[in-house]
């Protein structure tokens, strides 16, 4: 692979507590900086009717206050470290970050200690945040293509949990208590349900002795419940059309895709490359900005032609079968069905013909240099190394490049056959009403 | 152990004899290169009956050179996985994009044929009008972009180059032709106007001696910056609501018109805009308008100090039965702000959080080239990541009630507010 291999992610340290805590530790020496990533393996798979969201508002309450740091001593905590903080939700995890100068290590460990073993859980402080979740929410649907997006998800799925959004539905947010919550912290929010990664300007041993002491009294507890609910195959294309007031077309193509683990993820995630240009793998990052895409299918074939104004393609790693997603944005005077044929034709000339050799090896290049650009940071080596931990297991980050590496053109071929059928795939559109202002 | 970020940037800097400057600093975190090509060509300099101009230069700048055809500049890029962003601001247009190292002479080679000899061809002029039509439609149907316009037109005036669209007008960008693209760039695109940062595993001198041969047998005079109009006075209190059906949030954007970078009273605003609106989840107002009453995801504020006179913009999103609410708190923190200043430990943690987060700023190629480019465009120092954190322990209480006091006044807000009205 030469000189651009992030060979110095190979050189990570994985120990397990005896209370069953995964730790991951990376030296990075470049600033004086740590980040800290809590991960959970919990996210809006393991949210059963009704309580749609739960995994995504326990990950807000767990900012707001624990035994030992009251709500109005959580502010500052990290700031003054200059560090910054956040968290999000998915459909298989939940994490909590925090990366700032190297000396605020052990109260980083004690903020994730608390959060994982002593969260408040105040009444108020859960309706407080109700109505900034349903803000949350709302702010979301004000943006056409994650309407869309979401309206798409509920359709292709029909019986697992990745149908609905992580931010849950609104009357399973109307209605849920602060019971429901709690109940849902207390089942997933234990050390054997969870990973630690630290990366940064630290010393390894040091690391572990320092997690030892914060976090390795915490007890254990029993396995949470694992969600057993496979997806039917899909045996007939799907629509979905959203009107709503709108000045802009969007079209979603959507077709069940491998999880992480299958062995088609790699060939599939070459062909999105191939089709829409490689993001790369980090959640975090990778998808801010357009990719390198001007010679991809869909860029040529679409935009440059000027039938969209943009095409984006989303494969991600999850633990189960989730979604390949192409999402378009149709010219302004282009109508949906005329942008969806052309689509459509361009994705059937790649399954009956198959993709080239030059396109696989520049997929592969592609993703090459994405997995470089994507662990530019502290913040980034330490997301990736705790995703696929609590994704797929220990094992699999080591061998992204040699699985990429190793993608055949027939491998590719393979997948778009059988993957990109019409009778898996799930058709969204968004028609924008016109006339959408009013005089006030 | 003494890392290199803690004993501060060590950029390379170079003036051409063209006038351009060329800077480079060594990282050695990822086989990576970042370059960043600033060149002063943005909204401001275009002509008044040409809005949208420097944004459709930016997107046709890149489609075709001299020496590379549209579709060879596609092809070089894409196989080594580079996606270059041209992004086009009020004062500049910046190409940039990261490559891995062994690429880095390469790409360089490029970006600088990109931004020296563009050839603008008619059939991408005419594509990419179109799309810069459907991206200004989009921006109509949203409700954020719409408060922010709207407010920026309110606080400046229409005809103020801070106060229209940067995109332009679906009338304005019609009218555009190839021409007017091809006498934007001869007008604007000169040596003495580009300040070029690489950052990344590249030695400075192999970066400066790749850059100078890239750069050779470019002139031009240097180009004139037009003076940028003080913003008019703020009298009186001014709303406006932009009624957009069918939405489920409505955008609040709320401020005033605030300092130029180089006012000497700029790190006393930075601070203040860091307690107003940033610290923790968004300051104050995030205390108030999220935590303490839950009516929003977000309400912060930000500080745009530029060449000339920017704005504090108060922002947050709620949902439309909360307007008048959230305002209310708005106005609240603003004037209490305003009236009585920060306290003594809000500026203590403020000036630790802001002195404490310079090493994370300065963490990646693409953070430090922004960081060197700021350095570049205000003149403010090779040296300044190192001054900086002594310039922010320095400010003091009655620095910052001194601005509050100035700035903080809600009666003389402008206040923009996009969604449904019922």
């Amino acid at each position: 692979m030469g000189s651009a291999e992030p060979s110095t992610l190979s050189a990570t340290r994985r120990e397990q507590l005896p209370n069953g805590l995964t730790v991951l530790v990376h030296e990075v020496h470049t600033a004086p900086l740590v980040s800290v990533w809590c991960w959970y393996r919990v996210g809006s798979r393991d949210e059963g009717p009704g309580r749609t969201g739960a995994s995504h508002w326990v990950e807000h309450m767990n900012f707001k206050g624990t035994r030992n740091i009251p709500r109005d001593q959580m502010k500052g905590l990290v700031e003054r470290f200059g560090g910054m903080w956040n968290g999000y939700t998915w459909v298989d995890q939940t994490t909590y970050l925090e990366t700032a100068g190297r000396d605020a290590l052990d109260q980083l460990l004690f903020i994730e200690a608390e959060r994982m073993a002593n969260g408040l859980y105040e009444p108020e402080e859960c309706e407080s945040e109700r109505t900034v979740i349903i803000s949350e929410l709302q702010g979301g649907e004000n943006d056409p293509d994650q309407l869309l997006d979401q309206e798409v998800t509920a359709m292709a799925f029909r019986a697992h949990p990745y149908r609905h959004p992580t931010i849950g539905w609104l009357p399973d947010l109307r209605s849920m208590t602060r019971d429901d919550l709690y109940g849902h912290y207390r089942r997933y929010y234990i050390p054997n349900n969870a990973t630690l990664v630290v990366a940064g300007d630290v010393d390894t041993d040091d690391v572990l002795r320092r997690v030892e002491r914060t976090l390795g009294a915490i007890p254990s507890a029993p396995e949470p419940p694992r969600v057993s609910i496979v997806e039917p195959p899909q045996i007939g294309e799907r629509r979905v059309v959203v009107e709503r007031p709108g000045t802009t077309a969007y079209l979603k193509l959507a077709w069940h895709a491998p999880a992480a683990m299958d062995q088609d993820f790699f060939p599939m995630l070459v062909l999105d490359a191939v089709l829409t240009g490689a993001k790369g793998m980090n959640l975090w990052s990778s998808f801010r900005g357009a990719p390198p895409q001007r010679k991809a299918r869909l860029y040529t074939r679409l935009v440059d032609q000027s039938l969209a104004s943009s095409v984006s393609g989303v494969l991600v790693p999850t633990a189960q079968p989730f979604l390949y997603t192409v999402s378009l944005t149709a010219m302004q005077g282009v109508t949906l069905s005329t942008l969806e044929a052309a689509a459509v034709d361009e994705l059937d000339r790649v399954r009956e013909v198959g993709v080239t050799d030059e396109e696989v090896g520049r997929a592969r290049r592609q993703l090459r240099a994405r997995f470089v650009f994507e662990t530019d940071s502290v913040t980034n080596i330490a997301h990736q190394l705790g995703y696929f931990e609590t994704v797929t297991g220990p094992g699999f980050f080591d061998e992204l490049q040699s699985r990429v590496a190793r993608v055949t053109v027939a491998d590719v071929a393979d997948v778009a056959r059988l993957r990109l059928l019409p009778a898996n795939r799930t058709v969204g559109w968004f028609l924008p009403l016109q006339k959408m202002e009013r005089q006030p | 152990m003494t890392t290199a970020a803690a004993r501060g940037l060590s950029p390379v800097r170079t003036v051409l004899d063209s006038g351009a400057v060329v800077i480079v600093q060594e990282t050695l975190t990822t086989p990576a290169v970042t370059i960043n090509a600033t060149v002063r060509a943005g909204s401001v300099h275009e002509p008044a009956d040409r809005p949208g101009l420097a944004y459709l230069s930016g997107r046709v700048l890149d489609r075709g050179t001299e020496h590379r055809s549209a579709e060879v500049l596609a092809e070089e890029l894409d196989d080594r996985g580079v996606s270059l962003r041209v992004a086009t601001s009020r004062h500049a247009t910046v190409v940039s994009c990261t490559c891995l190292s062994e690429d880095f002479d390469h790409v360089l080679a490029i970006v600088l044929d990109i931004l020296r000899h563009p050839v603008f061809p008619e059939h991408e002029v005419s594509k990419r009008q179109v799309e810069c039509l459907s991206a200004i439609r989009q921006d109509e149907d949203s409700p954020s972009v719409r408060a922010v316009e709207t407010l920026f037109e309110m606080l400046y005036g229409a005809a103020h180059p801070y106060g229209r669209r940067a995109k332009g007008t679906v009338e304005s960008v019609q009218r555009l032709t190839r021409g007017d693209l091809a006498a934007f760039h001869a007008a604007r695109f000169r040596p003495a106007a580009l300040s070029l940062a690489i950052v990344g595993h590249v030695a400075p001198d192999a970066g400066l001696r790749r850059a100078a041969v890239e750069l050779d047998g470019w002139s031009g005079a240097p180009v004139e910056d037009p003076a940028i109009p003080p913003p008019p006075p703020a009298l009186e209190r001014r709303q406006r609501v932009i009624d957009l059906p069918g939405k489920s949030q409505s955008e609040i954007a709320y401020g005033f018109t605030a300092i130029r970078r180089l006012d000497p009273r700029y790190d006393a605003y930075f601070v203040l805009n860091n307690i107003l609106g940033q610290f923790g989840l968004g300051g104050r107002l995030a205390d108030n308008i999220r935590e303490r009453q839950g009516m929003a995801y977000y309400a912060f504020s930000s500080l745009d100090p530029s060449v000339g006179v920017g704005p504090l913009i108060v922002r947050a999103g709620v949902d439309p039965d909360n307007v008048e609410r959230t305002l209310e708190a708005i106005d609240q923190e603003v004037r209490a702000l305003g009236t009585e200043g920060p306290t003594a430990e809000e500026l203590a943690q403020t000036r630790q959080f802001l002195v404490g987060s310079i090493p994370r700023t300065l963490e990646t190629n693409a953070g430090i080239a922004s960081f060197l480019q700021s350095e570049e465009q205000f003149g403010l120092g090779l040296d300044y990541d190192r001054r900086l954190a002594d310039d922010i322990r320095a400010v003091t209480l009655e620095q910052v009630r001194a601005a509050a006091a100035e700035l903080l006044h809600p009666e003389r807000a402008a206040v923009a507010v996009a969604g449904p009205c019922q």
